[in-house]
């Protein structure tokens, strides 16, 4: 068994990345991320792999999308204003159909909002990371363990459907101290033919392009992506449920958030009322019909984010006015209490038994 | 080790906090502010963290304060402005009699600021302790923590005079992460060639210890918005 170490997350996802094969990273730092920039280029020249400082944010997602193209495992990190500079490159990336690794160690916004924590991109991730009809894998780890276990399972699932997936964590998580363990995993990347590495003489061209000239071969292009998108829709959305089988408040939340109603529902549960927490493990694919079932159970739902409220509408869209769906959040990088969660439950659910 | 007797042992006005960032130096420095104020002496906790704009010294504020501790940070400490500038109040704190507790930023790259100070700090004479953890993962072999202090004192223009092990795991930390660790420490404090002031360990670890010579109980004030395990 591997021995636990205490670590920094963002140091602990750059850790992760190398072990699961990620030998060339593109990046730019910015406050709260910019850590993973600083262990990448103490770590890389160690075990010869690349880290550069591009000159900005757009240059660095495209040099991923050049690396992605020659088939290696690649990934770029920044925090929200720098993602939303990363959005072509997203785009372009969605478009040729290539698989890499971006983290969003989220502040608040919009434009350079400050350098706290906040989960003010879930829409920009789940709906719009790049134009044109696209969709990344979106993960939302709750713990530095968990962000660690997430970078193996995103390059995975990322090469297994060639697309962008992104971990969407914030500055607490990005910032915070835990102990991790490192998986000892066999890291196996997927092979990959497409990749325009050299012909040798023994294949044909490859050619990866996101640029069609013909209307309709663009439109069978993205209608067959769509496909890909329904199978990973149909199976790879995850959440984790806690007390959620006979509670009658059912509170939805991710990532730092989940961990603040943890507490919440913890206290509520002590008081004698019936909270449970449903935290999406995945943003996208959401998880949906998890959501459906719980709320089915539940009497009202509470759902808390550190915004003015994104994810709650997709709560909404799941449970379609069979439940009332309630909001609480904050949001600039003020972060919810328990007790404040805790009182808002207590609302809900008509004050302690 | 009652808190007292490695308090004793720090008899220079001027105690200097550093090590890699993570090994809980932030902590670490505000007990020994705590219980140098409780054993009656003026004290003064500087943070001097110009690197990390979270989990500092700054959140504990309020609390410094109600103690009767003097506080003295960036202006722009838990702001949104994440520029490195320092307090005027440093200055004026050293040699002016009680006890400075410098809280530095981590590794070499929190140090510089304190090089700042190093000329007046030698002046006034210090005690500096590097603050070693062995459970970080850049940290893990005395050569590594050794490479890092030569480093910070490089920056800092300063010496270290004392190691302090405050290995822990967070809230995870058990008694037998504590013991493990200090041969790690001594291999540190030998390769260093200065001594182990003390282990530190977390208050209710500290108590189930059988052997509490060379143990420093800390409580913990650095904390993240939810129960501990949670």
């Amino acid at each position: 068994m591997a021995e636990r170490v205490l670590m920094k997350g963002n140091e602990a996802l750059s850790e992760a990345a190398i072990k699961a094969g990620c030998l060339h990273f593109f990046g730019y730092p910015i406050t709260p991320q910019t850590e993973v920039n600083a262990y990448m280029s103490k770590r890389m020249p160690k075990i010869g792999g690349t880290y550069l400082q591009a000159e900005s944010e757009i240059a660095a997602v495209n040099m991923v999308l050049g690396a992605a193209s020659a088939g290696v495992r690649a990934m770029t990190s920044s925090s929200s204003p720098g993602i939303s500079l990363k959005a072509e490159g997203i785009s372009y990336m969605a478009g040729s159909d290539l698989p890499c690794l971006i983290l969003n160690i989220q502040r608040g916004g919009p434009g350079l909002g400050g350098i706290q924590p906040s989960q003010a991109d879930y829409n920009q991730a789940t709906k719009a990371p790049g134009h044109g009809d696209l969709h990344i894998l979106v993960f939302a780890p709750s713990t530095v363990q968990e962000m660690v276990n997430t970078v193996f399972k995103a390059f995975d699932l990322a090469e297994q459907y060639r697309m962008p997936a992104m971990i969407l964590g914030d500055g607490l998580l990005g910032q915070m101290m835990e102990p991790v363990e490192f998986p000892a995993v066999e890291v196996t990347p997927a092979a990959k033919p497409w990749a325009t590495n050299g012909m040798h003489g023994k294949r044909g061209k490859n050619i990866v392009n996101s640029l069609y000239l013909q209307a309709d071969i663009l439109e069978e292009k993205v209608l067959e992506r769509q496909k890909r998108y329904e199978t990973i829709e149909a199976n790879h959305s995850e959440c984790e449920e806690y007390l959620t089988d006979d509670a009658e408040v059912l509170v939805v939340a991710y990532g730092a958030s989940s961990r603040i109603v943890r507490s919440a529902v913890n206290s509520a549960r002590e008081q004698g009322i019936k909270a449970g927490l449903l935290r999406p493990v995945t943003l996208w694919p959401f998880p949906k019909k998890q959501i459906e079932a719980a709320a089915a159970k539940a009497k009202t739902v509470l759902v808390v984010e550190m915004s003015t409220g994104q994810m709650v509408h997709d709560v909404r869209l799941v449970v379609e006015g069979k439940r009332p769906v309630h909001f609480f959040g904050h949001t600039g990088g003020v972060i919810p209490t328990p007790a404040e969660v805790l009182e808002q439950i207590k609302q809900l659910s008509g004050g302690a038994k | 080790m009652k808190p007292n007797e490695l308090l004793d042992f720090l008899s220079q006005d001027v105690i200097i906090v550093t090590g890699h960032y993570g090994s809980g130096k932030t902590n670490f420095a505000i007990n020994l502010a705590v219980d140098l104020r409780a054993a009656g002496h003026s004290v003064t906790l500087a943070d001097l963290d110009i690197v990390n704009p979270y989990f500092r010294s700054a959140d504990f504020k309020e609390e410094a304060e109600r103690l009767g501790i003097d506080f003295v940070a960036s202006a722009y400490a838990n702001s949104n402005l994440d520029i490195p500038s320092l307090s005027a109040g440093v200055d004026a704190k050293i040699g002016a009699g009680g006890k400075l507790i410098i809280d530095v930023g981590g590794d070499d790259a929190g140090a510089y600021a304190l090089g700042r100070y190093s000329a007046r700090i030698k002046e006034t004479g210090y005690t500096m302790l590097y603050v070693v953890n062995a459970y970080r993962y850049l940290t893990r072999e005395p050569e590594e923590a050794l490479e890092l202090l030569r480093d910070i004192e490089t920056a800092s223009r300063l010496k270290a005079t004392h190691i302090v092990n405050n290995s822990n795991l967070s809230w995870q930390t058990e008694v037998s992460d504590v013991t493990r660790s200090v041969p790690y420490a001594q291999s540190v404090a030998e390769l260093a060639g200065i001594p182990l002031a003390a282990t530190a360990a977390r208050r209710d670890v500290a108590e189930q210890l059988s052997e509490k010579q060379g143990f420093y109980p800390v409580d913990i004030y650095v904390k993240v918005p939810w129960n501990p395990g949670e």
